[in-house]
């Protein structure tokens, strides 16, 4: 399963990759300091059935916004929260493309 | 004043109506007709009652029971450690606890324990002299003894509007909030005035197993805090529910989450409320937008609210009376103001909040106070100084961010040592703290500003 997230990534434009590899490192360094057991990071995979919790996933868009200087989730367009791990993903390209115009 | 349980048995009839809890149900005419109390019922008269529940259910037993009856009741929260039941026992002189646990005796020194039993049917409330029970609340402070202040039903109820005598709709009430809290207890009060339905949620319930119980009961008014709204709309089954009332409160609701909400339950009215323990609810409005509009100031009514320093202050009868305890400090100025500590800037016409004052964090509901992170961090032996605050966070309302001064600021020269240094800061915060109370962020400063006081600067709270 893991599998789908890289394969999908390695049909992208660099940034998109890029952000990309920069979500699953922040799900996978965040359930190990969490001591969460993470499910494989399909992009059909539900965020609240991943095994993290809010904690964890404040975590995650908190290392983010330092990493990548993306908040997507504060950004008033975005009027609809991911519910799966591709969405999530989605929402990052997407901020990173608008931050790219 | 009538109890409570004149007030749940005068309520306009929904017939069916209960309680739903995780797995039990109990309906509001056993509640009302039974007792569980038996002959602890008169012990228990006039005295001053700690009421240390395993389950919600429990606890509103207990406060159905002893609404009227006791002189005071102290209604604890779930969390309440073990360590501070000596203060507590203390500052509200308590005389006697009420229980629903079966198992372990936990620690009560001199105080007699009664357990909640199955119940019968209560011959004759009027038996007993009828008092007015105070209502003693935790405020939602998590560090250092806890502070209680003095509620009473009449208090608590101040925001509800009376029930229409004939219910023009179906109302099902629902909540992610847990009742032995203000935002839950305020539920569970509207619910039961009301006379209407109440479905609770268990901390240690799965999210989609909460949807799909508030789906099947068809609950039709839903409280929690921002921070329980963003776990159901990022849940893949908050389409299950169809609330026409959704309800936030406890902590900022930004517009984030507001727009969130009416795209996610279109038909729903989406409501934001402004209370505290202290302050009681302060308004609760309906247009969407975060913050409040000017025109909630300055206004005579039953609250009255007012920006002084920087920070929302309220006056009101839903107040608490007070702090208890011996010498409790003064909960209001010499006008009956509370100062909420709630820091708001007026931007674009609108007041918007934007942190607390004394530098409380609020995360996802929790208040955490940063002098306790600030004493572990010092602890370790690489650090001279640290401050810690508050960082948005558009899932939980706020993380805890640090900034901290090395005693040698060489140790952090390199990036391999800076990291070294920061992952065992992080290791004796995870050891010490609870997980939300650990950094989320840290960084290295070559000093923080004292103020004449000595104390680390906190004033851009």
């Amino acid at each position: 399963m893991q599998q789908s997230a890289n394969t999908t990534s390695a049909y992208m434009p660099g940034e998109a990759s890029r952000v990309r590899q920069a979500v699953v490192g922040s799900f996978q360094q965040t359930a190990a300091a969490q001591s969460c057991e993470l499910q494989p990071l399909a992009d059909d995979l539900v965020l609240l059935d991943s095994g993290l919790d809010s904690l964890c996933f404040a975590l995650i868009v908190a290392q983010l916004e330092d990493e990548l200087g993306l908040d997507p989730f504060s950004d008033l367009d975005e009027a609809l929260f991911p519910v799966s791990f591709g969405e999530f993903v989605q929402l990052y390209e997407a901020a990173a493309r608008r931050s790219a115009l | 004043m009538a109890s409570l349980r004149e007030r749940i048995a005068g309520a306009p009839p929904h017939p069916g109506a209960a309680l739903e809890a995780w797995g039990q149900r109990l309906p509001l005419a056993e509640l009302v007709a039974a007792t569980g109390l038996g002959s602890a019922r008169a012990e228990l008269a006039g005295r001053s009652v700690l009421l240390r529940t395993r389950g919600q259910l429990g606890a509103v037993r207990c406060l159905v029971e002893l609404d009227g009856l006791a002189r005071r009741l102290v209604l604890c929260p779930p969390d309440l450690a073990d360590e501070h039941l000596p203060g507590v026992l203390a500052a509200a002189e308590i005389d006697a606890v009420l229980t629903d646990a079966l198992d372990a005796e936990r620690p009560h020194p001199g105080v007699p324990i009664h357990r909640l039993r199955a119940p019968v049917q209560l011959s004759a409330a009027g038996d007993l002299p009828q008092v007015a029970t105070e209502w003693l609340l935790f405020t939602s402070g998590t560090t250092g003894a806890p502070k209680m202040v003095i509620h009473s039903l009449e208090s608590l109820t101040g925001a509800i509007a009376p029930p229409p005598p004939s219910p023009a709709a179906r109302m099902v009430c629902g909540t992610f909030y847990d009742v032995r809290r203000y935002g839950g207890l305020q539920a569970l009060l509207r619910a039961l005035i009301r006379g209407c339905s109440l479905v609770l949620c268990e901390a240690s319930e799965p999210l989609n197993e909460q949807l799909e119980r508030l789906a099947r009961l068809s609950v039709s008014h839903l409280s929690g805090t921002p921070s329980h709204w963003r776990r159901v709309l990022m849940s893949s089954q908050a389409q299950l529910i169809s609330p026409a009332y959704v309800r936030l409160s406890g902590e900022i609701a930004d517009q984030a989450v507001l727009d969130s909400l009416k795209a996610a339950f279109p038909q729903a009215t989406v409501a934001h409320a402004y209370a505290s323990t202290e302050a009681g609810i302060g308004f609760e409005l309906e247009d969407g937008l975060e913050g409040f509009p000017d025109a909630l100031l300055g206004r005579s009514g039953p609250v009255e609210m007012k920006v002084e320093d920087g920070s929302l202050r309220i006056r009101s009868p839903r107040l608490a009376a007070g702090y208890a305890g011996p010498a409790p400090p003064a909960l209001t100025d010499a006008e009956g103001f509370i100062d909420t500590g709630d820091v708001v800037e007026f931007k674009d016409g609108r007041w918007r909040f934007i942190g607390r004052r004394n530098g409380i964090i609020n995360i996802g509901g929790l208040k955490v106070h940063p002098e306790e992170i600030e004493a572990v961090i010092n602890r370790h032996p690489a650090v001279r100084m640290s401050r810690v605050r508050g960082r948005r966070n558009p899932i939980v309302g706020s993380l805890v961010s640090a900034e901290i001064a090395l005693a040698d600021p060489q140790a952090a020269g390199s990036p391999e040592r800076e990291s070294a240094l920061r992952a065992s800061i992080l290791e004796l915060c995870r050891s010490e703290l609870t997980p939300y109370k650990v950094p989320a962020s840290i960084r290295f400063v070559a000093g923080l500003a004292l103020t004449a006081g000595g104390k680390v600067e906190r004033s851009d709270a």
